[in-house]
């Protein structure tokens, strides 16, 4: 297992109103996202413990990515990783937010 | 962003929702009533098992199960529900801990039934001790619960089936709903071809595994008392229907348990396959069960009549 | 006096020997062995009938238990190199040479007794080259083949695995060469003639019925949400924008997510009709649902698949069937059908590199090429126009004059940029060509060439290469969908864009798609049971692929 951290300043604060949210599960090639509105509006922080090891470089890009697209400002997100593909994190990444920002609850 | 389900009702998505394909979430979130489930020790308790990072394996912060309570058409339940591809749904020490904790609530309420959305391959190797105690006491708290008066219901569809400590837990249920990708057995398909030889069990032949463990045998024989189609409303109208079928437990309930499985035991112990009991229903073209469509089969389990709703 | 019919003379000789074992034409099972020391010569071109599925596993069987003596030296001239026995002949030593064109299963065995010297190779080939040259120099003078069943004169019926063995009988009968089939059962009459009864001279029943494998069943449990994003872009960002009407899928998940979306993506977007009306195609049980709702006109196929025999019989409207309802596949027509009369080949593949070249071998697998390549090429002696042909090769050429200028196939290379145990598809260099220098092959095995490829789709977008101009936009147009493979984290982020602002690239976004939409609950049929359901019952699928 390897244990990631990133965190980044960000424009803006993620919508909606809801704590926190989960998606995915961990398993062969997927994962799991737990997002949580924790922190200050301007910063977010991605917390990743993964089964594949080396992929530090793959991991800066598409956090970059992802970030650089939502602007997920207060939220906290924590990987349980499978050994899931770069594509498979973008899309759960994107899940989470979708899911945290939708409204009710 | 679009959401893909915004104009179309809860209803609607557990009509057209697969039980089988579903994560536990979501089969919680579309078997009860809309927004009405509330978990206890969510995954941001990150309650993790305690053994898997001694493996260097990753966690999953429900350890694999979601347990807590909503309503079913407007009456209190519990519920739990295993993740069936996370290490297989397998029981670990928190993930049975959680369901245990969630039993002896139920025990001390005593009023409130409980469902149970099994999804397990059995005890996860790496907790093996601590996942066998689990069942243990999984089993035990299901007996208490009911002897309070509490129904338990087991709903059985998911990808890794209801198998090892599952399927003694489920054996001890009030009663229990499956579909026809639901499988319920102690041993699995491989464990059988390992210790017996492939002459004895071919895991690979699935037909064989389906029509030995699958949701039709198990409805056929008794086992489950109720049949879904693989959606999530179907399983909610087949716990509503259960919940409302239970009868009270106790020592009269037991002894016509035993006598049931004796009787069962006598009259297909020596059949070699399922469709040889199948035949010795009286099953017209036994062969061809696998392939009846739902509605068909269900007419047919109602004719064979067997149900378990006098004993467990 | 010069003889002109000394083949002929031969050939009447083989059958004379041969004829001792047989009664008629029938030669018992345990006799397969004398009768082929009988008939075959030491370095005798010989077609052992393994197609792309059907196999003739008893006679290979026979041919492997030969007197080594009498028999060695064959060079073996056959389309598919499958079973084990198929080259346990050249472990013994009774075959020494061969051509071939697709060993799927015992790919890495060929590569190592390729590098091992045990086997001389003449060439790997498409099926349709191979077809070609036993009509050239490949001639067999002996051909192995199977089917379903023979009357007592020796008129054979394939069953609806027809696959090659028109073609094979051709080359060999017409040139005096010796046929024998291996059939499951001897009748009255045969239920239809695939195969007339004068072009073969013995036959020998098998015990059992010979072995099928299907390949083409691609379980819809398996789609994920990458699959489905993918086929989303090449249907709104491909199929709709040429109106491809005339196609062939590969067997990749990528295109039976395709199939799938079809009755309820494709519906949405008006495309019914429009659309993916006719095939050259495998019974893809995957194409079910959308031949159910009134997608599909016509499908004609190189082979059956099985499971798939009740469903066709009684869509006789859209498949080739013959006067006993059955399907009739040829795979020399079928391949010929799909390099001429399809206006799009849409496959996956396992590497492609900067250029476009793609490949499915790996440094220590050779499976061959198969049929891909004459689906994925296009077809330079086409002449007839149509308007996903006449569309593409204005892109590709927008200066050239329209009564001069050749249209273009699509080829499009569909897949996810990391594939199974996350091995990128994206590469700077292709393992065949390591393989090629290994082995000190003349070429490079690569399955399609990159001047070939028009388009390729992965979860990050689609890229045209028919609009790049040159090979500096070809190389970052291909890394920009590379998602984030170490070859598409190289591109040049200024080039992407522009190439995106000219459409070359496009994102999801802009096609209209979103990503989040992506969800399994899009496909028609999302399990086996699913596609039974569709097929009224008619879809019977082999055991390994049940969950009832």
């Amino acid at each position: 297992m390897e244990d990631l951290r990133f965190e980044h300043s960000v424009r803006t604060r993620a919508g909606g109103t809801r704590q926190s949210a989960i998606v995915g599960v961990v398993a062969s090639g997927n994962l799991e996202v737990l997002v949580e509105r924790v922190l200050p509006d301007a910063e977010c922080a991605i917390e990743i413990r993964t089964a594949a090891v080396g992929f530090g470089e793959v991991w800066t890009a598409v956090i970059g990515d992802f970030v650089d697209r939502y602007s997920p400002g207060g939220l906290r997100f924590s990987i349980n990783d499978g050994g899931a593909r770069p594509d498979t994190v973008s899309l759960r990444l994107a899940q989470a937010v979708r899911s945290i920002t939708e409204n009710g609850q | 962003m679009t959401a893909p389900f915004k104009d179309i009702t809860l209803t609607e998505r557990a009509c057209s929702t697969s039980f089988y394909e579903s994560s536990a979430r979501t089969r919680l979130e579309l078997l009860l009533d809309a927004g009405s489930f509330v978990e206890f020790i969510g995954p941001e308790q990150r309650e993790v098992s305690p053994h898997l990072k001694i493996f260097d394996l990753p966690e999953q912060f429900d350890d694999g199960i979601v347990v807590g309570h909503g309503r079913l058409d407007g009456s209190p339940v519990f519920v739990a529900a295993q993740e069936g591809r996370f290490m297989g749904g397998a029981f670990g020490e928190v993930h049975g801990a959680k369901l245990t904790g969630l039993l002896r609530a139920a025990r001390q309420i005593a009023s409130i039934p409980v469902l149970i959305l099994f999804d397990t391959g059995g005890v996860r190797l790496q907790e093996a001790n601590a996942g066998e105690l689990a069942i243990a006491e999984i089993m035990r708290a299901v007996m208490e619960a009911r002897s309070a008066g509490v129904k338990v219901v087991g709903l059985i569809g998911g990808r890794s089936g209801c198998y090892g400590g599952g399927g003694l837990t489920a054996g001890c249920c009030s009663a229990l709903a499956v579909s026809e990708p639901g499988r319920i057995a102690v041993s699995g398909p491989e464990v059988i071809e390992t210790n017996r030889g492939v002459e004895e069990f071919d895991s690979r032949d699935r037909a064989l595994v389906w029509r030995t463990m699958g949701g039709k045998h198990r409805r056929l024989l008794g086992a489950a008392d109720v049949f879904a189609d693989d959606n999530v409303q179907d399983f909610r109208e087949a716990a509503l229907e259960l919940l409302g079928l239970i009868g009270p437990f106790g020592l009269d309930s037991l002894k016509a348990e035993q006598e049931r499985l004796a009787d069962r035991l006598s009259r297909y112990g020596a059949c070699l396959d399922a469709v040889d009991i199948w035949a010795a229903e009286g099953i017209a073209h036994a062969e061809s069960v696998p392939e009846l469509p739902s509605d068909q089969f269900i007419t047919l389990a109602e004719r064979i009549g067997r149900t378990n709703r006098d004993a467990r | 006096m010069t003889s002109w019919q000394n083949n002929r003379a031969r050939r009447d000789a083989r059958i004379a020997a041969g004829a001792v074992l047989a009664r008629g034409k029938v030669v018992e099972a345990g006799n397969a062995t004398r009768l082929l020391e009988a008939v075959i010569r030491p370095g005798d071109r010989i077609c052992l009938e393994g197609d792309n599925q059907k196999q003739a596993d008893l006679l290979s069987r026979a041919l492997l238990a030969v007197d080594l003596s009498r028999v060695n030296d064959l060079h073996m001239v056959q389309s598919g190199v499958v079973l084990p026995e198929h080259l346990d002949l050249f472990d013994r030593g009774i075959a020494k040479r061969l051509d071939y064109a697709y060993s799927g299963p015992q790919s890495a065995r060929i590569a190592r007794m390729l590098f091992g010297g045990k086997i001389e190779l003449g060439a790997v080939h498409t099926y349709l080259e191979l077809f070609a040259r036993y009509f050239i120099d490949l001639t067999p003078h002996v051909a192995l083949i199977a089917a379903v069943s023979a009357d007592h004169d020796g008129n054979l019926y394939t069953g609806p695995n027809t696959e090659d063995t028109p073609t094979v009988v051709e080359a060999t009968a017409f040139k005096d060469g010796i046929v024998i089939a291996q059939v499951n059962e001897i009748v009255e009459h045969v239920p239809r003639v695939d195969i007339p009864a004068d072009r073969v001279h013995f036959v020998v029943k098998s015990d059992k019925p010979f072995f099928v494998e299907p390949l083409f069943t691609r379980d819809p449990a398996a789609i994920t949400e990458g699959q489905i994003l993918t086929a989303m872009l090449a249907i709104k960002g491909i199929y709709a924008p040429y109106g491809v009407q005339r196609l062939n899928h590969g067997i990749g998940f990528s295109t039976a997510a395709i199939e799938l979306l079809l009755p309820t993506f494709g519906e949405r977007l008006g495309l019914k009709g429009k659309i993916a009306t006719h095939f050259a195609l495998n019974p893809h049980p995957a194409l079910i649902p959308a031949i159910e709702s009134g997608w599909v006109r016509q499908i004609h196929s190189f082979g059956s698949e099985v499971g798939m025999d009740d469903y066709i019989r009684a869509r006789s409207d859209v498949y080739f069937t013959g006067s006993d309802g059955s399907l009739r596949s040829n795979r020399a027509f079928c391949q010929t059908a799909g390099l001429y009369a399809c206006d799009m080949f849409i496959g996956s593949t396992l590497q492609i590199d900067l250029q476009g070249n793609s490949s499915t071998v790996t440094t220590s697998r050779i499976a061959g090429f198969g049929g891909a390549p004459n689906m994925g090429a296009d077809a330079r002696g086409r002449r007839h126009p149509s308007e996903p042909w006449l569309k593409a090769g204005a892109e590709s050429d927008p200066d050239g004059s329209p009564l001069m200028r050749r249209g273009r196939k699509l080829v499009v290379q569909i897949g996810e940029t990391f594939g199974d145990k996350n091995v990128p598809l994206f590469v700077e260099k292709l393992d065949a060509i390591e393989l090629a220098e290994k082995l000190e092959l003349e070429l490079a095995p690569i399955m399609i060439y990159g001047d070939d490829v028009t388009h390729i789709v992965t979860e990050e977008g689609v890229a045209n290469l028919l609009l790049c101009r040159t090979a500096q936009e070809r190389e970052q147009a291909i890394r920009g969908v590379a998602g984030y493979t170490d070859v598409g984290r190289r591109r040049d982020h200024g080039m992407v864009a522009h190439l995106r602002e000219r459409g070359v690239i496009r994102r999801p976004e802009d096609i209209g798609i979103n990503p989040l939409d992506a969800d399994r609950s899009l496909l028609a049929a999302r399990s086996i049971k699913d596609l039974v359901r569709w097929s009224g019952g008619l879809y019977t699928p082999p055991s390994k692929f049940r969950n009832w």
